[in-house]
């Protein structure tokens, strides 16, 4: 069994392989932020924030009490070379207009068709979508950053019972057991971690999986 | 010249049951000392527009602590419990909009549009109530312009006629804002006596009304 911490870095380390030279990237909250700790030295990224910045560094521990460079979950960060500042109606013409190569989302649930339900539990949990629905539409690469399932109960269904935040705009479902690519005939498994079995991949798995030709049992 | 204004005479231009709109990205940003006008004022039934709600104890978060909201339309409100709570309770109305189309809902009113198609929010529950319209073989969802009585927004440095600059990620919805209200008032953390560089103004002194000393 994988720690809870051994998962997450399983998982920011599978999604970061995933991002390429000069990539425009917006990370979400939690788990899919750790994705900028594992990117290689020799590629060159530029992460995107929906508060105004291009070019998110590090976070910034001694920014005083009322900080004037924050990311998007409020934290005080540093700001790397050729960054840029902007309001609101311009990082939201970065991320809906097309010009951001990549987003990296948590989720609650997705489904079959590439349906992502991850802004709210009716009745439990109604922390609202912020810019999750915009990014999901406008973002040319969707890649889901989550563990397998919540608490053993599966996270990869059939069909999403929660509220949807976008439909059929997942392009790749990373978890610490899988890699998973929506397709138009279903959810292709692409590799699988060796510490799993296929048996137990598919078992934590509601949703039908296709097996790739060339599955891969390297996640990492 | 700009109209020069107390903290006193501000919260005068704030009345009960006003649509306000506040700038701000969580803390960063956030016009407090306005808000805490408001607050000292207990001016209520307030229709809130902001990106959030920010925390309990903080700026925005303040008014719905304080419970000077009727209703919030905002993209987020996971930060303040307390919104979570009085929405529950049925106290308070929250209409929760994806930020870009909150941005670009505003961005219309500011910029004498009737609305904008988004595909932001197709196949989910924001499309409920919502024209879909078919472009070019993709779906839109019809928003339409959002706009306020007053508007409240940070800067960072002001000159004498109201042009404003604002540091780092403190522009947020401030910059949208300042063109979306019948009266615009502006937080300046510094006035200064000559004219800012025309090339580094972030909002044309055009669209404020009042400055805060």
């Amino acid at each position: 069994m994988l720690s809870k911490e051994q998962c997450r870095e399983t998982i920011a380390r599978r999604v970061a392989k995933e991002l390429s030279q000069g990539d425009v990237i917006t990370l979400g909250i939690g788990l899919p932020t750790e994705v900028a700790n594992y990117i290689p030295h020799n590629i060159h990224v530029i992460f995107q924030s929906e508060n105004g910045l291009l070019g998110v560094g590090p976070h910034d521990n001694h920014a005083g009490n009322k900080p004037k460079i924050t990311n998007a979950g409020g934290v005080p960060v540093t700001i790397r070379p050729g960054a840029v500042f902007f309001d609101s109606v311009m990082a939201f013409t970065m991320i809906r207009g097309g010009h951001v190569n990549a987003t990296v989302l948590g989720a609650l649930q997705v489904d079959e068709k590439g349906n992502l339900a991850n802004w709210m539990i009716p009745g439990a949990f109604v922390p609202g979508m912020g810019g999750a629905m915009d990014l999901v539409v406008g973002a040319k690469k969707v890649i889901i950053a989550m563990e397998h399932t919540n608490k053993g109960k599966p996270r990869i269904v059939k069909k999403c019972n929660l509220p949807l935040t976008a439909a059929g705009e997942v392009d790749l479902i990373v978890t610490e057991r899988a890699v998973i690519k929506p397709t138009p005939k279903g959810l292709l498994l692409k590799e699988i971690n060796p510490l799993f079995s296929l048996e137990e991949v598919l078992q934590s798995t509601e949703a039908d999986l296709i097996i790739d030709e060339t599955l891969n049992q390297k996640i990492i | 010249m700009k109209k020069f204004i107390s903290i006193l005479e501000a919260g005068k231009l704030i009345h009960d049951g006003d649509t306000i709109m506040i700038g701000g990205f969580l803390r960063c940003g956030s016009p407090e000392k306005v808000i805490d006008e408001i607050i000292n004022n207990k001016i209520g039934n307030l229709t809130l527009i902001a990106n959030d709600t920010s925390f309990p104890e903080y700026d925005r978060g303040k008014l719905i602590t304080n419970k000077l909201v009727k209703k919030a339309i905002v993209g987020h409100i996971g930060t303040n419990p307390e919104t979570g709570i009085q929405m529950h309770a049925g106290e308070l109305e929250v209409e929760l909009v994806p930020l870009g189309t909150l941005a670009e809902r505003i961005r219309c009113a500011g910029a004498g549009l009737g609305g904008f198609l988004t595909p932001t929010g197709v196949n989910t529950v924001v499309e409920k109530g919502k024209a879909i319209i078919d472009v070019e073989g993709r779906k839109y969802l019809l928003e339409k312009p959002l706009k306020a009585n007053v508007a409240i927004i940070y800067a960072t440095k002001a000159d004498p006629y109201g042009n404003l600059f604002l540091d780092g990620t403190t522009r947020n919805f401030n910059q949208v804002m300042a063109t979306a209200a019948d009266v615009v008032i502006a937080e300046p953390d510094e006035i200064c006596d000559e004219p800012l560089n025309p090339a580094e103004i972030t909002i044309p002194g055009i669209f404020i009304d009042y400055l805060v000393k």
